[in-house]
Order: structure tokens, then C-alpha cells, then sequence
């Protein structure tokens, strides 16, 4: 499995893609920190394209490697090889290096303009942290979608289908059901439905470490008294997490079960 | 023989009006302040020196002149009032006055005037009390450069910094107040200027006031009070030149206003409020010239609140601009600076072509529904905003700035 990974991997870190992904995320924290000069207003800002782009990114590139390497993956199922060890190493290879180029792109500006100094280093860390999380499980889910789909155009447009539910789509009906039910108690509601979608369990993950928490009000106070507080955070990072186990398990599963 | 008598008579005349001066201190004649308040005449002047003065109940009920040299204390040992003054023309100056009592049946104070005329109050230092500088039914007064600093945590147990009640023609200036209930309290009380205070950290309002009208309030700074400043049920108030800064937590407003009429509201700067100006059935009010950074919402219009006038402020940064619960608008917005203003300017005359918008599809949608506000920053909030802006349906859409500056005033 390891040799896979590691196939995958420099694979990955060698195409151009890698390399554009890391310069763009380098250029857009130069340009952040460069236009406002303030680590934790750039967060803020850094946010809304995480919990944006990096599932897009996710999906595609997930979904764009998967069928790539689709020959390749057929010859190495005709190696003594386990099937879950070939779809786990190369997801990983896809995830690790995504995840790389993140980290990388976005944590070097922040450090040349100070980030260790400032008190918002906590943020970046947990900014960081679900910026991964969102690459693996969105990684996942594109595998996932690739494994089902033979056809690489219908494959793709579903895994663009799903990117557009959980960052869009789910916001939508999630707010049309507010409304609706707006009559009864809501908050736990809220609670529930937002940590059902792994992009809103980041956003507001994110939102409660910032100071405009505030503004969430009473519901920003029952989400406060879970989120805030270390057993919440935990909570926040084991359903991130379970949201990357599912789909991995899924997808072998489907890999292990699956005639090539 | 009548020039010698003359004289005489214009020297006994002057003995008689000559006010005396009484020292008190430790190895004094008098070593008590209410000993030598009681023992003075009219118009005398009672010096105290250094020293700590453990009393209560000092009243001063004739015009007298109540000095501290080198700041005296008195300690009230939290037994209750310390100095009550119930005459005209009295000066009291330079003492440090500590642990007034705390009652909940009497409001005790450091000090008090009680119908009082043209007294003047000045360089105290307050602290441990329970309410600091109390006017009733006085006027004509100052309250000059004291510094007011409590121990509050709750309400229900602290009294306020600088209490008017029935008062009317009375200047407060200068003063720092901190960690009381509410800094500056009025009620009943008109024709009265504060100027350049600074209320801190208090546990409830800055500045609260109720049914008192024709004040003004210049170059105050208020930050951090826990619910910010109110002004209620008032009516020709002129706020200029203040800041509100950093009114931040989940009831914290930078202004309250509520049921105000006829007010001027210049110049002020709202920094980093939860809400930068709560306003509430408030008519005829202009707002100009004032900068809004930083707030969570810049502006909160609730009901009924017609023939207002927004004019030339810089909105900069807020996370929401406006936020209104109605459909009708009667009030008007020209001329301010938006930062999140998208338009162009073609024919270059610093007023933007396309009317800007302030009131948010989203900021409505809160309104109705407070839960909805766990998908601030989502992507699809961004969307229904921008299509919103663009064919309003809900907002109300005679809700514009038709002349929206390029850059900031």
C-alpha cells in the first residue's frame, strides 16, 4: 500500500496541476495579507474560499486522477496486490497531496507575515485542520462517484452535481426549512442540520473562533455553549472525521465488490 | 469725626462679610469634617489636609466652600451617605471618597445635592461606592474632571456613576467613569451638557437617558459598557463628536435609541458594536457625517421610525450595513459611502451611477427567523443577496442611496 502512496504521490507532486494548485493558494495569502495586513481579518476572508474552493478542488481533482489512472489501476489489480490496499494508497496519494499544497500555499505567506507572533495562530491551525479534512472527504466522495461510474462525463458532472448540493443546494433547502418551521424552536434543529453538511460544520467551526460570533445571537449562544467548548470541538473534529471514514470505507468496499 | 466713623463702619462691615477659613486635620481645632462643616458660617471655607476622615452623613446645609488639600480621604466604612449637600452655592473639591454603603432600600451616594443651586463639584475620586454623584431637583450646577471608579458585577446590586434626577442646567465635563452600573444616568433632567467624559466597563449603559430633553452629549467616548448607550423616550438631543467603541457581546448595542424625536446625531464614530445604532420609533432624527467601521450591523431600523435622514456616512466594513423589519420606508439615505458598494462612476463626479442598496436579502431573512443566521458566510447567502440586489423582492425597494459617494468622506 505504501508503495502505491508513494506512486501516487510523486505522481501528483510532479504534474503541473499540484504546482498551480500551491501557487495559487501562495499568491492568494501574499495578496490577503498584502491587502489588509492583518493575519485575522485575512482568515476571515480565507474562509469563505476554503469552505468553497478546497471541495472543488477535491472533487475534480479527485475525480480527474481517478479516471487517469484508470489503466494503470487495471494493471495493478492484475498484481498480487489487495484491492483495498491499490483505492486506499491512491487516495491517499490525491488527498496527502492536495492537502500538502494547502498547507504549504497558505501557511508560508501567513508565517512570513507574522503568524507566529499573532494570537490568531489557533485559528489558522483549526483553518488549516478543516481545510484538510475537506480535501480528504471531498477526495473520497469523488472516488466514490468514479468507482460507481464507468462513463467519465457522467462521472464527472455527478461529482460536480455533489459539490454543488453540499456547498449550495443544502444551504437552500436548510434555510427553506427554517423558514417553514420557523414557528417552532429551532436551535437544535440548526445544530443538527448544519453538522449533517461537512462545508457548514467548518464554516461555523471557523465563524465561533471569530470574533463575529457574536452576531449569531441567541442560536450563536447555544451553538457557542457546543462548539466553544473543548467537548464540542472534539465533537466538530470526530463527525469531520467520520465524514472521511464513511466515504473511505464506502469506497473500498465498492473497490473490493466491483468487476473491473 | 464722621470720615473716622465711616471708616470704622466700612471696617466692622467687611469683618462681618469676611468669610473665615476652618482647617481641618488631625491636631487641628477641628478633626472632623462634619465638625467643621457644622461649626462654619455661610460662605466660609472649610480646608481639610491629608489624612484619613472615617464619616458618614456630612451635610452641608449652607453655602461653603468644601476643600481637600493634597486629595484627603474619607472612608464611609460601607455604612452608608457620605456627603449630602441640600444648599445653594456650594463648592466641593479635591477628596477621594471610598466604600459608600450598599443598600437595596436607599440609593446611597458619595454625593448628593438635593435642590440645590450653583454648586460645583469637582476633582473627586470615587471609589468602592454604590452610586457616585447624585443630583436631585438641583440645577445650575457643574460636575467638573471627577473620577468615578466602581467594583459592579451585577445590576441589581451597583447604583450609577453620575446621577441626575429632576435636574436641569447642569454641565458634566471631564469625567472618567468606570465599572459602574450605568456611567451617566439622566432622568427628568433638560438643558443639560455633557462633554468630554469617558464612560468604561460599565455593567449596564455608558450614557442612559430617560425623559429628559434639550441635552447635549460632545466628544464623549464610551467603550465597553455592557449594553452600550441609550437614549429613550426623549426629545431634541444633540449627540455630536462621540465614539462608541468595542459595545460587543450578544446585547450590547453602540446606541439604543427609542422613541426619539427631533434629534442630531454628527460626527460620532461607531467602532466595532455588535449594533451600531439600534433605532426604535424614533422620528425626525439626521444623521450625518458619522462612521460606522466594524460594526456587526451598522444600523438596526425597527418599527415605526419615519422623516429620518441619512446623510454623508461612511459605512466601512460592517457585516451588515442596514438591517429593517418593514416593508415601507420613509426615511432617506443620501449621499453616504459604502464600502460594499459595487457601482461605477461614468461621468466622474464622485457619486456613483447605480443606487446602492444597504438593505441585504439576507439581513431581512434574520430578521424574521434569527436561526437563519448560522449561514452567515455560506455561498448560497452571497448568491440570494446578489440576486436581491438585483430585482428586489422582499427588501423594500424604495430603500436606496441614490447618490452613493465614490470615496470616503
Amino acid at each position: 500500500m505504501l508503495k502505491i502512496l508513494k506512486y501516487s504521490f510523486y505522481d501528483l507532486m510532479r504534474s503541473k496541476w499540484s504546482y498551480f494548485y500551491f501557487l495559487f493558494y501562495l499568491l492568494l495569502g501574499f495578496l490577503l495579507l498584502f491587502l489588509n495586513n492583518d493575519v485575522s481579518k485575512g482568515i476571515i476572508t480565507l474562509l469563505n474560499i476554503i469552505v468553497v474552493l478546497v471541495p472543488l478542488i477535491g472533487t475534480i481533482f479527485g475525480i480527474m486522477y481517478f479516471y487517469n489512472a484508470r489503466e494503470f489501476t487495471t494493471l495493478l489489480l492484475a498484481q498480487p496486490i489487495k484491492r483495498s490496499h491499490i483505492f486506499f494508497g491512491q487516495f491517499l496519494g490525491v488527498g496527502g497531496s492536495l492537502t500538502l499544497c494547502l498547507v504549504l500555499g497558505l501557511g508560508i505567506p501567513f508565517i512570513v507575515y507574522g503568524l507566529m507572533k499573532s494570537a490568531a495562530i489557533w485559528d489558522f491551525g483549526l483553518l488549516l485542520v478543516v481545510g484538510a479534512c475537506l480535501t480528504l472527504i471531498f477526495t473520497a466522495l469523488a472516488f466514490n462517484v468514479a468507482l460507481r461510474n464507468t462513463n467519465r462525463i457522467k462521472g464527472f458532472g455527478y461529482a460536480v452535481l455533489l459539490w454543488l448540493f453540499l456547498a449550495i443546494v443544502y444551504d437552500g433547502l436548510f434555510l427553506l426549512s427554517l423558514l417553514i418551521f420557523e414557528e417552532y424552536p429551532l436551535d437544535t434543529y440548526a445544530l443538527i442540520g448544519s453538522m449533517a453538511n461537512p462545508i457548514d460544520l467548518s464554516r461555523i467551526l471557523i465563524l465561533l473562533k471569530l470574533d463575529i460570533s457574536v452576531l449569531l445571537g441567541y442560536t450563536g449562544a447555544v451553538f457557542k455553549s457546543f462548539f466553544g467548548t473543548n467537548k464540542g470541538l472534539i465533537v466538530a473534529l470526530l463527525i469531520l472525521s467520520l465524514w472521511i471514514v464513511i466515504p473511505v470505507r464506502w469506497m473500498i468496499w465498492e473497490g473490493n465488490k466491483k468487476d473491473f | 469725626m464722621s470720615y473716622k466713623w465711616a471708616i470704622g463702619c466700612i471696617l466692622f462691615g467687611m469683618a462681618l462679610v469676611q468669610a473665615e477659613t476652618i482647617k481641618v486635620c488631625a491636631t487641628c481645632t477641628y478633626s472632623s469634617i462634619k465638625e467643621a462643616v457644622l461649626k462654619a458660617q455661610p460662605y466660609d471655607t472649610v480646608l481639610v489636609e491629608k489624612g484619613v476622615y472615617k464619616e458618614i452623613n456630612i451635610r452641608i446645609d449652607k453655602p461653603l466652600v468644601l476643600k481637600g488639600l493634597e486629595l484627603p480621604v474619607i472612608d464611609g466604612e460601607d455604612k452608608g451617605e457620605i456627603i449630602t449637600i441640600v444648599a445653594d452655592d456650594v463648592y466641593l473639591s479635591g477628596f477621594l471618597i471610598r466604600n459608600v454603603g450598599t443598600s437595596y432600600t436607599t440609593d446611597y451616594a458619595a454625593v448628593r445635592v438635593i435642590k440645590s443651586k450653583n454648586f460645583r463639584i469637582e476633582n473627586l475620586q470615587l471609589e468602592k461606592l454604590f452610586f457616585g454623584i447624585y443630583l436631585e431637583k438641583s440645577s445650575y450646577g457643574k460636575v467638573i474632571n471627577n473620577s468615578i471608579s466602581g467594583d459592579a458585577v451585577e445590576e441589581y446590586n451597583s447604583g450609577n456613576g453620575i446621577h441626575l434626577w429632576h435636574s436641569n442646567n447642569i454641565e458634566v465635563l471631564n469625567n472618567r467613569i468606570e465599572k459602574v452600573r450605568d456611567g451617566i444616568y439622566l432622568e427628568f433632567s433638560d438643558n443639560i451638557l455633557i462633554q468630554n467624559n469617558e464612560s468604561l466597563n460599565n455593567v449596564r449603559y455608558g450614557l442612559h437617558f430617560m425623559f429628559s430633553n434639550d441635552d447635549s452629549y460632545v466628544e464623549n467616548l464610551f467603550e465597553n459598557n455592557g449594553a452600550g448607550v441609550a437614549v429613550m423616550f426623549s426629545k431634541n438631543i444633540r449627540m455630536t463628536n462621540n465614539i462608541f467603541r468595542n459595545n460587543w457581546g450578544p446585547t450590547s448595542y453602540g446606541l439604543l435609541l427609542k422613541e426619539i424625536y427631533d434629534a442630531e446625531i454628527k460626527n460620532n464614530r461607531f467602532v466595532k458594536n455588535t449594533v451600531g445604532i439600534n433605532i426604535e420609533g424614533s422620528n425626525r432624527i439626521l444623521y450625518s457625517l458619522n462612521n460606522f467601521e466594524n460594526n456587526g450591523w451598522a444600523l438596526k431600523v425597527k418599527g415605526a421610525c419615519y422623516a429620518n435622514r441619512f446623510e454623508q456616512n461612511n459605512f466601512l466594513s460592517n457585516s451588515f450595513d442596514i438591517s429593517y423589519n418593514s416593508h415601507l420606508n420613509d426615511n432617506i439615505f443620501e449621499r453616504n459611502f459604502w464600502s460594499s458598494y459595487t457601482g461605477y462612476d461614468l461621468d466622474k463626479d464622485g457619486i456613483g451611477d447605480v443606487p446602492y442598496r444597504p438593505v441585504k436579502l439576507f439581513s431581512y431573512i434574520v430578521n424574521r427567523t434569527p436561526e437563519t443566521i448560522i449561514l452567515l458566510r455560506s455561498l448560497f447567502m452571497d448568491i440570494i443577496n446578489f440576486s436581491e440586489r438585483v430585482s428586489p423582492v422582499f427588501t423594500p425597494d424604495n430603500l436606496i442611496d441614490a447618490s452613493p459617494q465614490m470615496k470616503q468622506i
